[in-house]
């Protein structure tokens, strides 16, 4: 395997008495496509933020791009040189935009802050990034409330792309959309990987998603890593009984959900 | 085949709240009102001939005559001049206590926001100490040390209403810098100053805006309530506070034109103004209360 | 069959922006006793104001045309001990069951609420009887749940609350609005699972709404699909989702990644899903249709019997005929 782009080893963050992740490692090679799958609560949202430094790991470390990140910059110019890095998009594509701003005026934001383009090359970046995620020139120019859920998303990915990241990160960025647009979305994502060799980190709690696009995974419960292997192996053999378990769950024809009363008392909060 | 076609936790799409003002017809009359009274302010000396400061004093409480319409004050003064002089002094007092009190708070409630953690806390701390004094009382405090003047009442009544407006600026400023958008740039590595700049207080301009607008009617009726008690604009300066309370003695011996007129005044643009406020304010925003309604009324009653 | 529950013609406008907007247009179907019937869609579709409609539960200035019978009565006519009693026959459940419980009264009180005000049934008895129900949707130390408050409880939890307080009135149709869209898939197997038994074992009826089209089709005897406020097809679960009739069904079959095997690249429908007031003239699916002719731009298709259910798209024979358009 090559030099991973991104790195994580041992990672864990307690807040207060509870300890949300606990000792999480995995790598992501360059153009690599992992996906990071569980449940509410088993601590996946939180490896991302500890990974794009919106949560300050307890213990442990993040490397990207050869560069640690466990600690917050230390200048201007180490934030924006993370910003090179790893980019994020997140579920909800209602408010990760600024109802103010137009895509073109977000993307170009984002332009300015990490080159030194002029203003005529900066326009023309942009109306690349919209092609590339299927955007045309009146939704560009539109606000925010004027457009739907997955022209959001799609704004939000190409504004996260004009920072031209090593790895991008979706935190169950197509969970939320009607499902003939999350499938816009997830091949919009495909043809992105393709052309620019971005690694994913693809964080979900759908399998059916997941297979689709990435190649290994780890699997998740409770803060702690529990299966981890090729897509394809982890979901069509699946090892630990909680990765069965999720397999089992997923509603097919002729399916017959089971109840399990053992599982009550530890779901009582 | 396989599963969930969304997500397990489908964010409610919020209801399309397009930004209108939506006025209405109460919120248009306040409008009228206040854009009225300003150009009477602006135009003032230019209605009328008199001279606001010349006292006639055979002409105490006279009734209206030729070129005086609303007669004279118990000094001989033309009631009408001093009126629309008052005017000038009565709006322009509350507009320095507001512009002050929103940059300070606003600049409070988004550094607590942004910063969070102890800095919140201390903060928090501090504004609920300076709660607990009454504005107008730490105003008139204020005033009785470092001597009257309306600059002395601005400034302090500006420092009193600080923690009123921190406070509700800060639970929004909070809600905004917790949603998706702000968090993506900071993951782009905009500088924090940059991020609150052009993204988060224009987010919650229209917030303060309408905060501005009920603040500027419980500014005036305080002023006018410092003034009344000598503290704020000094006579013979003529402003509607100092005129309600100058017109005490001739209510006694049964002229009340003059405070009642001042008072009316302020009566109809404090009402006008929180009615706009109010207007402004649009949908209740939830968690977000829109102004401190005891409070209101505490002082509201003294005009 | 006999029908339980019969909706003929409803068309559902309501206010949106000041202006009377249809959101149901022309929706008619049939609930036979002790059948499970899903209802899939996209958001707008209108699935749930066909759920609302059924319960009497519309927004204030909602018009309501079409006839809803239940039972052989007139639902629509129904007022006071009328509507009351409608209404412990036909319970809902809804997505979000902490919005639909007082969060600062016991789980005792909100299940025994209805049988103490309305049935006059003392305390203790009543106590009892929300224990029961409890334990048969699989709550464990039912009798601790009772003295517990909403937010003691997980989701999942509080979701098989809001089905026990559903049975306590003995209902014969359960209106199942997402009842597990917010509920982790693990979880969510376990409240369909109750869901399925109980509706076997009481006979219950049961009208199951989700966007998710293998759920409807893994729990639900009977599919109905609906688009822009229109019902466009309705068929037995099975067939349905093996070989659909109606174009737009295929579609989101299609569109759907597979758990089971990776494609290259998902087929996509173009364009976004729309309401019934945004819906163009003709069939409403027709902007987005990758089988569209000039006549289904020309009058709206009804729903016909074809192939064992029923669909609303002019060339659903020429189309049964080819290969399966699904890509299995």
């Amino acid at each position: 395997m090559t030099e991973a782009i991104l790195q994580v080893e041992g990672l864990r963050k307690v807040f207060g008495a509870a300890v949300a992740v606990e000792d999480v490692s995995f790598s992501l090679a360059p153009g690599g496509s992992l996906a990071i799958v569980g449940e509410s609560g088993s601590g996946k949202t939180t490896v991302a933020n500890m990974i794009v430094g919106l949560e300050r790991p307890t213990a442990g470390r993040v490397v990207a791009c050869g560069r640690d990140r466990s600690r917050p910059p230390r200048s201007a110019r180490e934030r924006r040189e993370r910003g090179h890095e790893v980019q994020i998009v997140f579920q909800d594509p209602y408010s990760s935009l600024d109802p103010r701003q137009s895509p073109a005026a977000a993307v170009d934001e984002v332009l300015r802050l990490h080159t030194r383009l002029g203003a005529p090359q900066r326009r023309r970046r942009v109306e690349e990034l919209a092609e590339l995620v299927g955007l045309d020139k009146r939704q560009l120019a539109a606000l925010p409330s004027r457009l739907s859920g997955g022209q959001r998303q799609r704004v939000a990915i190409a504004r996260a792309l004009a920072a031209e990241p090593q790895v991008l990160i979706l935190d169950e960025s197509v969970a939320a959309l009607d499902v003939s647009i999350q499938a816009q979305v997830l091949n919009v994502l495909a043809d992105v990987r393709e052309h620019t060799g971005v690694a994913y980190l693809f964080i979900s709690h759908d399998l059916a998603v997941v297979r689709q696009v990435s190649d290994e995974v780890v699997v998740m419960q409770g803060g702690s890593i529990v299966e981890r292997g090729p897509t394809s192996r982890v979901l069509d053999e699946p090892e630990h009984p909680y990765t069965r378990l999720l397999r089992a769950s997923v509603p097919t024809l002729g399916w017959r959900p089971a109840r399990r009363l053992t599982h009550f008392s530890t779901e009582a909060r | 085949m396989s599963s969930v076609v969304t997500s397990q936790r489908l964010p409610a799409r919020p209801r399309t709240h397009r930004w209108r003002p939506g006025l209405g017809p109460l919120g248009t009359t306040a409008a009228v009102t206040i854009l009225a009274a300003v150009a009477l302010a602006v135009l003032g000396p230019a209605l009328t001939s008199a001279d606001p400061n010349t006292s006639d004093f055979a002409k105490a409480y006279g009734a209206p005559e030729a070129g005086h319409p609303l007669g004279y004050d118990g000094q001989g003064r033309d009631l009408l001049a001093r009126l629309l002089t008052g005017a000038g002094t009565s709006l322009l007092g509350p507009l320095w206590v507001v512009a002050l009190s929103m940059t300070a708070g606003t600049v409070v409630a988004v550094t607590a926001a942004w910063v969070g953690g102890r800095l919140d806390s201390v903060v928090s701390a501090a504004l609920n100490v300076v709660f607990a004094f009454p504005g107008v009382l730490l105003a008139m405090l204020v005033a009785a040390v470092f001597g009257a003047g309306l600059g002395a009442a601005v400034l302090a009544l500006a420092v009193a209403y600080v923690p009123y407006i921190a406070r509700l600026l800060r639970s929004a400023a909070l809600a905004e810098r917790r949603k998706p958008y702000i968090r993506a740039l900071e993951v782009q590595g905009a500088g924090a100053w940059a991020i609150c700049l052009r993204h988060l207080v224009p987010n919650i301009l229209p917030l303060i805006a309408a905060q501005a607008t009920l603040f500027f009617g419980y500014a005036m009726v305080d002023l006018a309530i410092i003034s009344f008690f000598g503290l704020g604009v000094q006579p013979p300066d003529a402003d509607w506070g100092v005129m309600v309370a100058s017109g005490q003695s001739g209510v006694l011996q049964g002229f009340p034109a003059e405070s009642l007129m001042a008072g009316g005044c302020i009566v109809v643009l404090v009402v006008a103004f929180n009615v706009l406020g109010e207007r402004l304010c649009g949908p209740a925003r939830p968690g977000v209360r829109s102004s401190p309604r005891r409070w209101r009324f505490r002082f509201g009653a003294a005009s | 069959m006999n029908a339980l529950l019969t909706v003929t013609g409803l068309t559902v406008r309501l206010p949106l922006d000041g202006e009377p907007r249809k959101v149901l247009s022309d929706v008619s179907l049939g609930i036979g006793h002790g059948e499970a019937v899903g209802l899939v869609g996209e958001s707008g579709s209108g699935k749930s104001m066909t759920a609302r409609s059924i319960a009497r539960l519309l927004p204030q200035g909602a018009q309501v045309e079409g006839e809803i019978g239940y039972a052989g009565t007139d639902v629509r006519a129904l007022r006071g001990q009328g509507l009351r009693d409608f209404r412990s026959k036909v319970s809902m459940v809804f997505q979000d069951p902490r919005a639909h419980i007082n969060p600062v009264r016991t789980i005792g009180d909100f299940l025994t609420e209805a049988l103490r005000v309305n049935r006059r049934v003392s305390r203790r008895v009543a106590d009892g009887q929300a224990v029961r129900a409890l334990e048969e949707v699989g709550v464990a130390d039912s009798r601790r749940r009772l003295r517990q408050f909403p937010h003691e409880l997980s989701g999942g939890l509080l979701q098989r609350v809001m089905i026990a307080s559903a049975l306590l009135t003995e209902p014969r149709l359960l209106l199942a609005d997402e009842p597990t869209t917010a509920l982790d898939v693990t979880t969510q197997a376990e409240v369909m699972a109750i869901l399925d038994e109980l509706r076997r074992e009481r006979g219950l009826a049961l009208l199951f709404i989700t966007h998710d089209l293998e759920l409807a089709a893994a729990v639900c005897d009977r599919t109905m699909v609906m688009y822009a406020g229109r019902i466009m097809e309705s068929r037995a679960s099975a067939l349905l989702h093996e070989r659909p009739l109606h174009p737009y069904t295929a579609a989101l079959t299609a569109a759907r990644p597979s758990v089971l095997r990776r494609v290259h690249r998902l087929t996509t429908v173009p364009g976004r899903p729309v309401s019934a007031f945004e819906a163009p003239g003709g069939c409403p699916f027709a902007g987005r249709c990758a089988h569209v002719e000039d006549r289904c731009r020309e009058r709206r298709p009804d729903l016909r019997p074809l192939a064992g259910g029923e669909v609303a798209c002019v060339r659903a024979e020429e189309l049964h005929q080819e290969p399966a358009v699904t890509r299995d």
